[in-house]
Formats: structure tokens, C-alpha cells, sequence
């Protein structure tokens, strides 16, 4: 054999033996999801059914009632952290991509930024519980949106700043040269073009605080009735599912499997809608 | 078509003292832009020293030279461009009918409302074909929609693109080609009534039909407007232009009318740049 050909083979080898290896590793990782996700369907799906949606929860060990409050909570509180977070969010990454640049504030916004995103959410929930709840005296679901506010608002200011790049200068240029005011520019034609960015930003943003436990403990805490007052404590689906699958209770576990599924179900669908708006926008043409 | 000025008018335009704070005073009624000893520097880098030239009104001037000769530099000093940029300046003066506009209390918002430019790329606004003509409008005046209409389509005449618009208007302006595009950003630059419209390098990203298309409208359009265009290609300039300006290394060489520029220059250098043996 030639030592080319040998060299040949070897690289064949090389070659398969990787390919095996990396394909392996990708069906590790996807196997444990697929197994997460069948567990949580199964069980949860049982535990699904119009009484969880329209009824309070029942007190511990019977076997009924829903977890109506919980469902509202959730929503109410996501909605009120995205009106926090996201403007927030959006305009600092605006002052990132459009004004600051390279100068040195920008510099410690992106660090600090960056430095936020990857901090441990029970932080963000300690740190609410300073700042919001000792001083109101009261755990609330306002302090829980501040808190899932605050860990949106790195991921909306990094995406924001990344989207807003990708507008090429020569656009801006194009609208400056017409005589129209940098903001203007900016409203006008930079988010325009990026719309479907900002968006998928926004989406992973809700995305990531969907899962959100640790930090409403310590800021909305809970609460097994309605609650329409944002400063009192506020019942979510996260937080009911550590506690009813803490407990003893059989009917409690059942439903803690429920709340997981729902929870995973939202998640899924503001990730497909994302995907959806990237793939109908420029960004995902281009 | 205007006879080009003799010698000695260009000369005495080009080396009549600086007449900073004289209002309304441009020394012949046929220039509208003059060009006065500037110089421009990206940072300490000097990209271009001591270019004195007249723009005539409502004529083509074209600005030609190899990559990197400061053409673009130049014309973007024409509606202050470079302001956006921090470490770039401008020295001496460019007079546009009499006043220098890099005089810092100018306002570049009404002049670049007087200055139009089109970019090397087309860069349609991510909107419909009528918003993106609009929106000039829109800056400046405060339209009824029937106005406003009309306003769009007199623009988009004069661009020589209605015909082929007129049924989609509201559709987004990036399914539109290249060449239609690059129309479209002439309209939308026009729809403001400006007085002097710079083109860089309007037609290098473009092919040869949709260049044709562009040469016709800058013939068609310098009845109307001032136009100063920065080319690559030679052989457009020649086409287009009265007045061709040759730069080299940030300084200018040679300033003429285009045809003897072409047939006749008096510099070594523009002779070989023209002949094709450098660039």
C-alpha cells in the first residue's frame, strides 16, 4: 500500500470515528430531553383538565380544585416584567448600537450587561428582596415582575444591540442625508428593519424568566386565592409547583406534574413564535 | 448644453480670495458650489489637501481618480456627511452660493434638505415604495394625502421609475432591483426639492442596462439640478459630465471641462490615469 493511500484510510477513520462521536454526543443530550419531555407530557397531561384552569386550589389532600390563581399569576406577572424589562431592554441597547459605541460607557453597559445575564437568579431575588419587598413591607407580585424584569433586561439590551447592528451604516447614512433627525432615523427606519429581531428578543427573553423559579420565592412568593393587587403576594405557576411538589400529597404531586407541563407548553410556544418571526422577516431571509 | 467657461474665468474663480462672512456674494452666477483650499483628515490621516474647484450650476461635474484619491471624502463634505464621525474634519471652506457650509453654525438639517445624495448601494428604507419617497416629504412639509400622492409620483416621474411602480406602491421597497432601487433612492433624494443632488458612485453596484437608465436620468436630471458625481468609470464620466475633476492622492490634479480634460490634459498624471495606466 501506497503511503498515500495509507494516509487515505486514515483519514477516513479519523473522519467516521468523529462523525460517530459527535452524533453520539448530539443523541446523548437529545435523549434525556425527549425523556424529560415524555415524562412531564404523560404525567402532566393527566393532571390537565378544566378544573385546573377555572378553580382555586383545594386545600392539601383533596382531591380537587385547580390552579386557576396561579395560571393568572403567571401571565400577569410575565406581562408586567416584558413592560419593565423590554423598553428598558431596548432602549439600552439602542444607546449601544446607536450612540455609544466605543465610548467608555458603553463599554461598562456591555460588561455589566453581560456580567448581569450570567449571575445566578436567586441573586436578582435577594437582591428585589432588599430593594423592593423590605422597604414595602410586603412580598408582591410587583417585586416578582422587577425581579424577572431584571434578568430580561441583559438578554433584550444584548439582542437589541446585535439586531441594531446589523443595520448598515450606509442606511442610516441614506436617511441622515435626507436631513432627518438621528432619532428619527433610529424609530423610523433602524427598528423598522430589525422588527423582527427586536421581537425574537423579546420572545427569548419571556422564554428565559418562563422558568423562573428562585427569584419569585423571595419577591411574589404566593398565594392559593385571586389577587388583582400588585402589591401583595401573587400566586404563580413556578413557584405552586415547587411547593405542591414538595409535598406529601398525592393530588398536590399530580398537579405540580400539570404546572410543568403548561410551563413547558407556554415556553415551547413563544419559542416557535419566535422562530416564526425570525423566518418571516428579513433577518431570516438574509 | 452650457459652453464650458474659458481658462482664464476658471482660473480667476478658482484663485479669488476666501470671502468668509460675505453673504450672496459668489463671484459668477453659473457656480453654485465653490471649493476653497480644504483639506480633510480621518483622525491624523490627511485624506485630502488644498482642493480649491468650482461646481457650475445645474451642470454635471464628475469627480474621477484611482481608489483611495479622496473623491468620496470630497463629496461627502458637500452635505457635511462626515459630521457623523468623531475624529473626521474638514478645513477651508466650501461655498454654496456664497456661504461656506462647514462654517459650525450652519445648520445641516436645511442643508442637506438642499443637498441631496445618493449612495454607492441602493439603500431603499425597509418600507413601501411610496413611504420611502414620503419620507423627505414628510420631514420638511405637512401634506394632505392627495398632495402628498401627487408629491410621490411627480418624484418617481422624474426618477423614471413611476411606470414601472405605479400599480405596487405599497409594496416594501427591497423586492425592487437593484437598478430600481438605486431610482428609487434618486426620487426619494429629489422629492425634497433639493438644489444640488451628489452622487457616489451611483451606478457601480449596478449592471449595464440599469447603468444606461441612471446616465439618461442625470442627463434628464441636470435641467433641474446641480450634480456632482463621483465615478470609477471613465468612460461615464465622459458621458455624463461637463466638468470632470481628476484627484490623486488627496490633492487635485487637474480641473477642467470634460472634454479637454479627456482629449487634451495638461497633467502627466491624468493622462496616465486616463489612458489607463494606473488605477
Amino acid at each position: 500500500m501506497t503511503p498515500r493511500g495509507f494516509r487515505y484510510l486514515r483519514r477516513k477513520a479519523v473522519n467516521a470515528s468523529l462523525l460517530t462521536l459527535s452524533a453520539a454526543s448530539a443523541l446523548f443530550g437529545i435523549v434525556f430531553l425527549v425523556w424529560i419531555l415524555r415524562e412531564v407530557f404523560l404525567r402532566g397531561a393527566r393532571a390537565l383538565n378544566w378544573a385546573f384552569f377555572t378553580e382555586l386550589p383545594a386545600p392539601p389532600g383533596v382531591a380537587a380544585g385547580g390552579m386557576a390563581n396561579a395560571v393568572v399569576g403567571t401571565l400577569l406577572l410575565t406581562a408586567l416584567a416584558v413592560a419593565l424589562g423590554v423598553p428598558t431592554g431596548i432602549l439600552a441597547g439602542t444607546y449601544l448600537a446607536e450612540y455609544g459605541r466605543k465610548n467608555a460607557l458603553a463599554r461598562a453597559v456591555r460588561f455589566v450587561s453581560d456580567v448581569l445575564a450570567s449571575s445566578p437568579s436567586i441573586v436578582v431575588g435577594v437582591f428585589v428582596y432588599a430593594l423592593l419587598v423590605k422597604p414595602l413591607g410586603s412580598f408582591s407580585g410587583l417585586s416578582g415582575s422587577a425581579a424577572l424584569a431584571i434578568l430580561m433586561i441583559p438578554v433584550v439590551t444584548r439582542t437589541s444591540e446585535e439586531m441594531l447592528r446589523l443595520v448598515p451604516d450606509t442606511l442610516r447614512e441614506a436617511a441622515l442625508a435626507l436631513g432627518a433627525p438621528q432619532w428619527k432615523v433610529i424609530v423610523a427606519v433602524c427598528y423598522r428593519r430589525v422588527l423582527g429581531g427586536l421581537t425574537t428578543g423579546v420572545l427569548l427573553a419571556v422564554a428565559r424568566v418562563s422558568g423562573e423559579t428562585a427569584p419569585l420565592l423571595f419577591t411574589a412568593l404566593n398565594n392559593p386565592y385571586w389577587n388583582w393587587n400588585p402589591l401583595r403576594p401573587t400566586g404563580t405557576l413556578n413557584v405552586t409547583l415547587f411547593n405542591y411538589a414538595m409535598s406529601p400529597y398525592d393530588d398536590w404531586r399530580a398537579k405540580a406534574w400539570g404546572a410543568a407541563l403548561l410551563i413547558t407548553l407556554m415556553v415551547l410556544v413563544t419559542t416557535l413564535l419566535a422562530r416564526l418571526v425570525v423566518s418571516r422577516t428579513e433577518i431570516g431571509r438574509s | 448644453m452650457t459652453a464650458p467657461p474659458s481658462a482664464a474665468l476658471l482660473r480667476s474663480a478658482l484663485q479669488s480670495p476666501p470671502s468668509a462672512g460675505e453673504e450672496g456674494t459668489s463671484p459668477s452666477p453659473k457656480l453654485r458650489i465653490e471649493v476653497r483650499n480644504l483639506s480633510f483628515f480621518y483622525g491624523a490621516h490627511r485624506a485630502l489637501s488644498g482642493v480649491s474647484l468650482p461646481v457650475h450650476d445645474r451642470e454635471v461635474t464628475a469627480f474621477i481618480g484611482p481608489s483611495g484619491c479622496g473623491k468620496s471624502t470630497l463629496i461627502r463634505c458637500f452635505n457635511r456627511m462626515f459630521d457623523l464621525y468623531r475624529g473626521q474634519r474638514a478645513e477651508g471652506e466650501i461655498l454654496l452660493d456664497g456661504r461656506n457650509i462647514l462654517a459650525p453654525d450652519v445648520d445641516v438639517t436645511a442643508l442637506r434638505a438642499r443637498v441631496g445624495m445618493v449612495f454607492q448601494k441602493p439603500t431603499p428604507f425597509p418600507m413601501s415604495i411610496f413611504e420611502n419617497v414620503a419620507f423627505g416629504i414628510r420631514l420638511y412639509e405637512k401634506l394632505s394625502r392627495s398632495l402628498l400622492r401627487e408629491r410621490v409620483e411627480a418624484a418617481l416621474q422624474a426618477a423614471a421609475l413611476w411606470e414601472e411602480v405605479k400599480d405596487k406602491l405599497s409594496h416594501s421597497a427591497m423586492g425592487l432591483s437593484g437598478g430600481q432601487q438605486q431610482r428609487l433612492c434618486i426620487a426619494r433624494a429629489i422629492a425634497v426639492n433639493p438644489e444640488v443632488l451628489l452622487m457616489d458612485e451611483p451606478a457601480s453596484a449596478l449592471d449595464p442596462i440599469a447603468t444606461a437608465k441612471i446616465e439618461e436620468l442625470m442627463e434628464e436630471l441636470k435641467r433641474r439640478y446641480t450634480i456632482v458625481v463621483v465615478t470609477h468609470n471613465m468612460q461615464q464620466a465622459a458621458r455624463v459630465s461637463a466638468y470632470t475633476a481628476f484627484l490623486y492622492l488627496g490633492t487635485l490634479v487637474e480641473f477642467g471641462p470634460t472634454e479637454q480634460l479627456f482629449t487634451n490634459p495638461r497633467d502627466s498624471r491624468t493622462r496616465d490615469y486616463i489612458t489607463g495606466r494606473f488605477g
